[in-house]
């Protein structure tokens, strides 16, 4: 036990385990900041929040009383669904309805009375997309037809309009959204943010941290001792693996206590998997930081290799998106050739049979740079 | 009998692109011998000490350490080296004990040792601290400490005291000397205070450009500076300290 504690490559992963551990800042970044990113993105994505439409109603004051010579139909409309009216401070008048939807997310309508010169401003400004104008003979509707808002909400008010008996209705259509596990964005979004997290986690935690004991002469002091060259980087990938796995695992318990997000695939592949890309990004970063001691070249190498991996991979989004010319190029990318494993695990069920081959060149990928990097590496 | 030399520098030269920092130096240390090489920034100082702990090639001539070259010996070397570089940081977020333990890992060394390093170095009551929150003059005791972990038999610090307050310098100081009464250890120091070098060691190696100008005990630089003085028929007293003598050999302080 105590031959363990003396060794040098344990005490050089105690050494860095402590430097990662006490560093807020670096837990933030690696463990918060994804759980943060997953819960916000898939809360705006998986869950259609109610919508507030405001509708400029013009000519006469529809939304008082009824006049005594004639009904208009908006009245009609809002008085059979007993439409809130509201006082604004300045004496505007508006009326309120709010449309419930389980499925879609409802909807809230403000019906403003106001002069055609206002409702131009309102429009102009972006408060309003519809104004209905009930002076004439007809009603008319005024919109943007480029704008998918506007048409939206002209869309599903000139439904209700047809018929104000079907308000009640409404919840009951045909429509009927997807939400099956692993067809939401939350399923397509959380294996993607995991494969981005141990690219950058591997990036500023091996690559950065190497350029910066160059720069702070560390890694001179060091090698001026007997210790073995290779286990100050065994130690360093070590620990940061290491890390990917606590990091990685908190952000997939939270999606699945939020999300129910479930690994349809099997787990043994995805943590061998796993492995794989962590290797591919650590022998990457190794590369990267090997010859360099100016982190301010280190930040720029990082982000020159990542931020294009992080917009091309289909982390946020599929790739497919990019012209097809391009595909077979992002398809090679490591944090591609890593998300769309851990996805087809995570979504479609793979297994070893399905994951053998990116793994295998993942750890190609990875053991290629380590080595060229070693070879390349200056240590002051 | 003579004592054979523990380091010897034998015509070294060093170039870094157009600028030749070290220019054919011979130099030979005694065990036990207290070394200061003394010198301006750009002397040439801290590339001779960086050939001789190995972390430079020399371009020509040859180094021997305990009679060994570099080449082939590097794993026997480096455990009988110490070394304190000019400006290390050591990891922030470890503890002072904790930086200790990792440096005598390397040695195979255990946590014994690094309670008798830590009251070497007086550091016992910053056990616990993170050496971010260390003071200067305590870091570079931390830095002296880990320069003898392993008992070298060889010490090489460079600008040990570079940055310090008067008081911190002279706790540097004082471990130093303990040291010397204490153990075998050879020591090379650099340093741009005469101070230093005149409290601290018993043989000066004045150094600019690249070269030695002059090297002796401080009696014999003194003295054999009075008499070139007077070769030159513009005798004005012996020189009363380094600086004067450098002054008199450079036509400029030190510090510039």
């Amino acid at each position: 036990m105590n031959k363990l504690r003396n060794s040098q490559l344990w005490q050089l992963i105690l050494a860095n385990a402590r430097e990662l551990l006490r560093e807020p800042a670096v837990l933030f970044w690696g463990i918060g900041f994804p759980i943060l990113m997953s819960l916000g993105l898939g809360v705006a994505f998986t869950k259609k929040k109610d919508v507030t439409v405001t509708i400029a109603v013009i000519g006469r004051n529809h939304l008082i009383h009824a006049p005594s010579d004639s009904v208009s139909v908006i009245q009609t409309f809002l008085l059979r669904n007993k439409a809130i009216l509201k006082v604004g401070k300045d004496g505007s008048i508006s009326r309120e309805l709010t449309v419930p939807d389980e499925k879609l997310g409802g909807t809230k309508y403000i019906f403003s009375d106001m002069s055609w010169k206002k409702a131009m401003v309102m429009l102009k400004r972006g408060n309003l997309n519809l104004v209905m104008d009930e002076s004439g003979s007809q009603i008319q509707y005024h919109f943007d037809p480029m704008n998918p808002d506007a048409q939206l909400t002209y869309l599903k008010f000139s439904k209700l309009m047809k018929d104000p008996d079907l308000i009640i209705r409404e919840s009951e259509t045909e429509i009927r959204p997807l939400n099956v596990t692993g067809t939401r964005y939350i399923d397509f979004l959380v294996p993607g943010l995991i494969c981005m997290g141990v690219m950058m986690a591997c990036m500023w935690g091996v690559s950065y941290d190497i350029i910066e004991k160059r720069s702070k002469k560390l890694l001179r002091r060091m090698i001026a001792t007997p210790m073995k060259r290779s286990n100050f980087l065994v130690a360093l990938i070590t620990v940061r693996i290491a890390m990917n796995f606590v990091e990685s695992g908190l952000l997939f318990l939270v999606a699945s206590l939020v999300f129910h997000i479930t690994i349809q695939g099997s787990v043994p592949a995805l943590i061998l998997f796993f492995l794989s890309g962590n290797i591919a990004f650590a022998g990457i970063a190794v590369f990267l930081s090997c010859n360099t001691a100016k982190t301010e070249i280190g930040n720029g190498l990082i982000n020159l290799i990542s931020m294009p991996m992080m917009v091309l991979s289909g982390i946020f989004f599929s790739y497919h998106n990019f012209p097809g010319w391009s595909i077979p190029a992002i398809q090679k990318f490591p944090l591609t050739m890593m998300a769309d494993g851990v996805r087809s695990i995570f979504i479609e069920g793979a297994g070893f049979g399905e994951i053998m081959l990116p793994a295998l060149i993942m750890l190609v990928i990875g053991v290629a740079f380590f080595t060229a990097g070693l070879k390349l590496f200056k240590w002051h | 009998m003579k004592q054979e030399a523990i380091i010897q520098v034998k015509n070294v030269h060093k170039s870094f692109k157009s600028v030749h920092a070290v220019r054919g130096i011979d130099l030979e240390i005694l065990p036990s011998q207290f070394i200061a090489l003394l010198g301006p920034n750009g002397a040439g100082k801290t590339t001779l000490v960086e050939m001789i702990e190995g972390i430079q090639k020399p371009d020509k001539g040859e180094i021997l350490i305990t009679g060994k070259p570099w080449k082939g010996n590097e794993k026997e070397l480096r455990r009988i080296i110490g070394l304190s570089l000019q400006e290390t940081r050591f990891i922030d977020k470890l503890r002072l004990f904790e930086t200790l333990r990792l440096f005598a890992s390397f040695f195979g060394l255990g946590a014994e040792r690094c309670e008798e390093v830590m009251n070497l170095v007086g550091l016992e009551e910053k056990r616990q601290a993170y050496v971010v929150n260390l003071s200067g003059g305590q870091r570079q005791r931390l830095a002296l400490g880990v320069a003898l972990l392993n008992k070298p038999r060889i010490l090489l610090l460079d600008e040990p005291t570079t940055g310090l307050d008067p008081q911190a310098r002279r706790e540097v100081w004082m471990i130093l000397k303990k040291l010397k009464d204490a153990s075998a250890t050879s020591l090379i120091l650099t340093t741009h205070y005469m101070e230093e070098a005149e409290q601290l060691c018993d043989y000066i190696v004045i150094m600019d450009h690249g070269t030695i100008l002059k090297e002796g005990t401080l009696h014999d630089l003194l003295g054999k500076s009075s008499a070139y003085i007077e070769e030159k028929q513009e005798y004005k007293g012996p020189p009363r300290n380094l600086d004067e003598l450098f002054i008199e050999l450079t036509g400029r302080h030190l510090n510039e």
